[in-house]
């Protein structure tokens, strides 16, 4: 999968899943501060990242994750 | 229809607690050996107008948790309110008690809520609505003679329960405890009628529970009127403790 495909996938999961304005969601996007979303959010972020992509995510592999950018990137090299 | 449920469901005051649900929900009657009498209970909800069914799993293995959630979450979705009222007994005084005894019930009681209140929560956070009950127990707040280990993993589930209901109070989530005194079911068969007079001598309500005492208070821990309450732990004995 090219890496604006799993961009693609994670912008469809922030928006359906957590409600977040479609035009917010860009890869320089702040996890918390742009996009709000709470500490419980990011645990929902990658359980549905888990099952959708039907992987898994260690906790220390998210210690460098706080952008949506650095997200895909880890996705990316997962898949 | 939201779904519940019940672990240890087959008999006692978890019996009680799946007929009060199936009032409101469709109820999952959980069983680790007593698949009779779980099939009783099914058929007792269904002949009061409900929708009920079961499910075997044994709480102290998350493999069986596991496939027990797989189970329902397959066949209704998700589980909305899950009753963690499975537990066991294994009494002795403390000198005397094995380690075996000891990591059994608490591997049961306690481990085994873990085990399905995580595995609940994951669907309850996608869904931002849950309910979950704790069925704990008297002797969790005050210890009990010859019930260290048991005490123990009761008030193990206070702390459980109340972890939970931080974590996810913002996902409508909400978790408590009921804690019973004194109930009539086959793990209190044992006293005898001394035994009773000499309980409901330090009871200010003048007689030993019922199982519906209890399900009355866990129902309407799962309705939506509760909603402002979680993370309390709400003793159903008779005033045994005030």
């Amino acid at each position: 999968m090219e890496a604006n495909e799993v961009f693609e996938k994670v912008k469809g999961l922030f928006v359906e899943d957590l409600g977040i304005d479609e035009s917010k969601v860009t890869m320089d996007a702040k996890l918390e501060e742009d996009l709000e979303i709470d500490s419980l959010g990011i645990v929902e972020v990658v359980m549905a990242f888990e099952d959708e992509f039907d992987i898994e995510i260690d906790d220390e592999e998210l210690a460098d994750v706080s952008t949506v950018g650095q997200a895909v990137n880890l996705l990316h090299s997962k898949i | 229809m939201k779904t519940a449920l019940v672990t240890g469901g087959s008999r006692g005051i978890g019996s009680a607690i799946a007929l009060g649900l199936g009032k409101n929900f469709h109820v999952v009657v959980g069983y680790a050996n007593s698949e009779d009498k779980a099939n009783d209970v099914v058929q007792e909800i269904v002949a009061a107008g409900g929708s009920a069914s079961t499910v075997q799993i044994d709480i102290s293995n998350a493999e069986s948790v596991d496939t027990a959630f797989s189970t329902v979450e397959k066949e209704y979705n998700s589980v909305d309110v899950l009753i963690n009222n499975a537990g066991i007994t294994q009494d002795n005084i403390l000198p005397r008690m094995k380690e075996a005894e000891w990591l059994e019930v608490i591997q049961t009681n306690l481990t085994g809520s873990f085990y399905t209140s995580q595995r609940a929560i994951k669907l309850m956070m996608k869904n931002k609505w849950g309910r979950i009950v704790f069925i704990s127990s008297v002797v969790g707040l005050s210890g009990n003679q010859g019930q260290a280990n048991y005490a123990a993993s009761k008030a193990g589930l206070i702390g459980l329960a109340k972890s939970i209901s931080k974590e996810m109070g913002s996902r409508n989530i909400t978790s408590n405890v009921v804690a019973p005194g004194y109930i009539e079911t086959d793990m209190t068969s044992f006293l005898d009628d001394e035994n009773k007079e000499n309980i409901i001598e330090q009871l200010s309500i003048k007689r030993i529970g019922k199982p519906e005492d209890i399900s009355n208070v866990v129902s309407f821990l799962c309705s939506e009127e509760s909603e402002y309450i979680t993370g309390q732990v709400i003793p159903v004995d008779g005033g045994l403790t005030t």
